[in-house]
């Protein structure tokens, strides 16, 4: 008997392990020339594991505070050992995880794995991404920079358009009228504790979802299989289907590295609460495609404000999302083309937008 | 089921369960309805937990009692804990101790056609000196979405680099998406000094 034979008959005995796996062993994954798709969630697990890690390492050195933030960024860049590369890997990797996160949730949409049954998995895998992009909004104020500054100003004073619950959740998260120390510390906590805790238990959610219900196979694949029962592939998730997920993350993680190592992340100016906002001031990529929106649409319509509109259309926008799998129809019935058409649209208007927003002066 | 008659009750648990309702006083387990005890009518016929037999879908009175002591309780207890939470997220008022006057900058520190953002209270403020070497004062805060303004001298006009909003000198949104003009405020020059004072009328 092997040592980790030992170790597993142990284990069975005091909680009936292999019962626990035995779901594992038995799961599945459908294997067909979309099955590259499949890889995108597990990416973005990963990527989240490296944001707990070294997000935990910045922690033994960040300070929150307006007079302590950007020095003690600094710090951690110039003098602490390899401090820079843990930054940077911080940082490229919380924005190679939203791409992820956005592309994982378009191959969902397109492959139409969140109809019936599975919902709810696509309800909260869209509060994942939202909770991801606090964690961008919320991360991207602790460094305590003039572009971060500017950012939370108007990002916050957007959330105070809302009517009636709007100004009262401004103060809330800005702990007090304006963006100072206080939007500081709240965004710290937010991001380091709250967020990870949501997400967390999200994401073992969102995992159950999956476990459940198995892998979904796209309806053109679908049809295929039944026309040719035989022609039916599948794959075991565990070893093979685990190994090469794994491997798919040794390459994240040589992807990462390098960028990190070859482009380190820049810190900037430190924020001056009463210096001029920037010219050619810009959110984050992923913020971007809503910055242009509510700088193109004009300052009235009719009697509201452009930008109330702006923001209860995003708002809208939001929740009609949230719930697309509840307009969809249950298989075998066709997709929906209308939902189909709206993934395009939506697609088309984020792409093209970050675009323009990219190169609009 | 559990049909224990013959089960010893500890006195603690006599109490207990006197208490919910499911112990008779002789000490008798009460025997949880089943089919056997109930009649046609639906009504549990041998379940002394139940007393008024006309009424079989409100609870015993001391079972009911116990509810309501216990739930409500609960209840104070959890607006006990929830309450401070919230009024603890609610960040306390800081009082603005800036006056309604201030002094914005000094006679010659600003040419013609420049402007400086200067502090008042807690916001940003805009000073500028037109061409004209006249001084404008207003708020530095864009009505749009909050951005720090500034004075832009190729274009002679108030500017906010967020989204592209534009007043003129005496804070009229001109162009882009600003809603509203900025606050103007009074400009006094006394010695050398350049007071800015926030208007009361209006």
């Amino acid at each position: 008997m092997s040592a980790w034979s030992g170790v597993r008959d142990w284990l069975d005995q005091r909680f009936g392990w292999d019962d626990l796996i035995a779901p594992l062993r038995h799961k599945t994954v459908p294997l067909h020339r979309l099955s590259y798709w499949y890889f995108l969630g597990g990416i973005t697990l990963f990527l989240f594991i490296i944001q707990v890690l070294t997000g935990i390492l910045l922690l033994l050195y960040y300070r929150p505070g307006a007079n302590e933030a950007f020095e003690s960024v600094q710090y951690i860049m110039t003098q602490v050992q390899f401090g820079w590369l843990i930054r940077s890997i911080h940082s490229w990797s919380a924005n190679l995880m939203i791409f992820t996160a956005f592309a994982h949730m378009f191959s969902v949409l397109f492959l139409k794995a969140y109809r019936k049954p599975r919902e709810l998995t696509w309800v909260s895998g869209v509060i994942l991404l939202f909770i991801v992009l606090g964690f961008g909004f919320s991360g991207y104020l602790l460094p305590w920079n003039t572009l971060a500054f500017f950012a939370t100003k108007v990002g916050t004073q957007i959330t105070g358009q809302v009517p009636i619950v709007g100004r009262p959740l401004m103060i809330f998260l800005r702990g007090g009228e304006e963006v100072t120390g206080a939007t500081l510390t709240r965004f710290f906590g937010f991001h380091v504790a709250v967020l990870p805790g949501l997400a967390t238990m999200l994401i073992a959610l969102h995992l159950l979802f999956v476990q459940r219900f198995g892998i979904s196979v796209p309806p053109s694949v679908e049809s295929e299989w039944q026309n040719r029962p035989k022609s039916v592939r599948e794959m075991r998730f565990f070893p093979n289907f685990m190994l090469r997920e794994m491997i798919a993350w040794y390459v994240g993680l040589g992807v990462l590295g390098a960028l990190a190592a070859l482009f380190p992340w820049n810190l900037g100016v430190k924020a001056d609460p009463f210096g001029s906002a920037p010219a050619g001031i810009k959110p984050e990529w992923y913020f971007l495609f809503m910055f242009q929106t509510l700088k193109l649409i004009p300052s009235r319509i009719w009697i509201i404000d452009g930008e109330v509109l702006g923001v209860l259309g995003f708002g809208l926008a939001a929740v009609i999302w949230l719930l697309l799998p509840f307009f969809e129809s249950a298989p075998p019935a066709k997709p929906k083309s209308w939902i189909t058409g709206l993934a395009v649209f939506a697609l088309a208007y984020i792409a093209g937008m970050s675009i323009y927003g990219h190169f609009a002066k | 089921m559990f049909t224990c008659m013959s089960n010893p009750v500890t006195p603690a648990s006599q109490l207990i369960l006197r208490l919910t309702g499911t112990l008779d006083y002789n000490g008798q387990l009460a025997e949880p309805a089943s089919l056997s005890n109930i009649s046609d009518s639906g009504v549990e016929m041998n379940d002394p937990g139940v007393r008024d037999s006309s009424s079989p879908q409100t609870p015993p009175p001391r079972r009911h009692f116990v509810q309501v002591v216990l739930g409500s309780g609960f209840i104070a207890a959890a607006v006990a804990f929830v309450y401070p939470v919230i009024r603890y997220l609610i960040p306390p008022k800081v009082s603005d101790l800036g006056s309604d006057s201030v002094v914005a900058g000094h006679v010659g520190e600003l040419k013609p056609n420049t402007g400086k953002v200067f502090r008042f209270g807690s916001r940003p403020g805009l000073l500028v000196r037109g061409a004209d070497g006249e001084y404008h004062a207003m708020s530095a805060v864009c009505t749009h979405l909050g951005c720090t303004v500034q004075y832009r001298e190729d274009l002679r006009r108030v500017w906010c680099a967020c989204h592209n909003g534009m007043y003129d000198l005496n804070g009229r949104n001109v162009s882009g998406p600003p809603p509203r003009p900025l606050d103007l405020f009074e400009v006094q020059v006394r010695n050398d000094e350049i007071f800015v004072r926030r208007r009361r009328e209006a």
